[in-house]
């Protein structure tokens, strides 16, 4: 069976659903993310990344995207936002500095498009 | 019997937990915010409930993708809230009320709703932060009320339906209100409003839907109930979907509440912040 069958959403653009689809295309870089809650993971990833990676057996495109912080690739890739957030918490990323690098934008433009919502 | 005296909403972000932490009450990004509290902790004040019913949703702290309950009920002596990941101050624990949390599981599941009871559940910032803007000092608060978290998934799609969570409520409210002891009840709906922290979409907040939802939710929740979960989604933002948590914290409140306080604000952090204040009406 195709693995696509299981997307039942209409696209909404900007937005990955993350669904039973994405949940089985992430399982093993959101797992790793998940580790991250613990302190003693966090130094073991950082002291050898390609190693912990290995350990969770991510797949390259998840390897790739992990190595570029780049977090449009991790979602790609199968990341959910609320375990990512934990792999960003390791490189000290707040949700703005993952929105302004998502968006293109300087932090300082992100925050003022946040503050501008509510005029 | 117990008694749901009202319930309160608030968002939950885990900046917040920050800025209580450094104390930037006065701050002028965080004072418009905060200034959304005292009306609400007078009233804690004068009502004294001895006990929280906490509805927020789990952040990848308690649960992971393995084993995803959609609707989960904690049974624990204690609370903790553990690292997520980003080194937090730990707290002491959190007072649970397992007894009632037993008898809220029975009456639940008697009323067809299955759900997944916890005897242990680390709680996140989900739980924490509301529990510490209602009661400062938390947990180190002696008014502090003994809690019970529920939490529901808005982590991984498919997720509850807007009536499922309304109807998750109502059955709550029979739950609580057959316990035979003389309790004073509130019940949290934490988390949302709008906001949207992935994709090319992040940064996404929908000002016009949170005032809408927030003026529903008071007196007419049925109303809410004919958004698809795609259609909040699309203009809640993605995380937006916490709002299922209000819902279920209006489910429990009956047909009528009079509405005793309200704030809104933008942005605290990436999101639409807010509060409010619904006391029952007998």
């Amino acid at each position: 069976m195709d693995i696509t069958e299981f997307d039942h959403h209409s696209p909404i653009p900007g937005t990955t659903v993350f669904d039973g689809r994405m949940a089985m295309k992430g399982y093993a870089l959101n797992k790793m993310c998940y580790s991250f809650n613990g302190a003693e993971a966090r130094e073991e990833y950082l002291a050898d990344p390609e190693a912990y990676m290995e350990k969770f057996g991510l797949n390259d495109e998840q390897k790739q995207a992990c190595r570029d912080k780049n977090v449009l690739a991790l979602i790609a890739a199968g990341g959910n936002i609320y375990y990512l957030a934990k792999f960003a918490g390791i490189y000290r990323l707040d949700v703005q500095d993952i929105g302004a690098q998502q968006t293109g934008m300087t932090k300082e433009d992100f925050k003022e498009k946040l503050r501008k919502a509510g005029d | 019997m117990a008694k749901i005296l009202g319930g309160l909403t608030t968002s939950h972000i885990p900046a917040v937990g920050n800025a209580i932490h450094n104390g930037l009450f006065d701050d002028p990004y965080w004072k418009p915010f905060f200034d959304g509290y005292p009306p609400i902790r007078d009233w804690l004040d004068e009502h004294k409930p001895d006990l929280a019913i906490n509805i927020y949703n789990d952040h990848g702290l308690g649960f992971f993708l393995d084993k995803m309950p959609t609707f989960a009920i904690g049974a624990a002596h204690e609370y903790r809230n553990e690292d997520e990941g980003w080194g937090i101050p730990q707290l002491p624990p959190f007072p649970g009320a397992p007894e009632v949390s037993w008898h809220i599981i029975e009456s639940m599941v008697e009323q067809e709703f299955d759900i997944t009871s916890c005897q242990e559940l680390a709680v996140d910032h989900g739980f924490v932060v509301p529990m510490q803007l209602f009661w400062p000092g938390a947990p180190g608060n002696s008014d502090m009320p003994r809690s019970i978290p529920i939490s529901a998934n808005t982590v991984q799609h498919p997720i509850p339906t807007l009536k499922r969570a309304l109807d998750f409520g109502k059955a709550l409210r029979r739950a609580i209100e057959s316990y035979p002891e003389d309790l004073k009840v509130v019940v949290l709906g934490t988390g949302g409003l709008s906001h949207q922290l992935d994709g090319e979409r992040a940064g996404f907040i929908n000002k016009e839907f949170d005032q809408y939802c927030m003026e529903k939710i008071v007196d007419d929740p049925e109303a809410l109930t004919k958004i698809s979960r795609m259609e909040l989604v699309e203009k809640a933002g993605a995380q937006g979907t916490e709002f299922l948590m209000w819902m279920m914290m209006r489910g429990a409140l009956g047909d009528k509440v009079v509405r005793r306080h309200s704030n809104y604000h933008i942005p605290i952090s990436n999101t639409g912040a807010g509060t409010m204040l619904l006391e029952c009406v007998e």
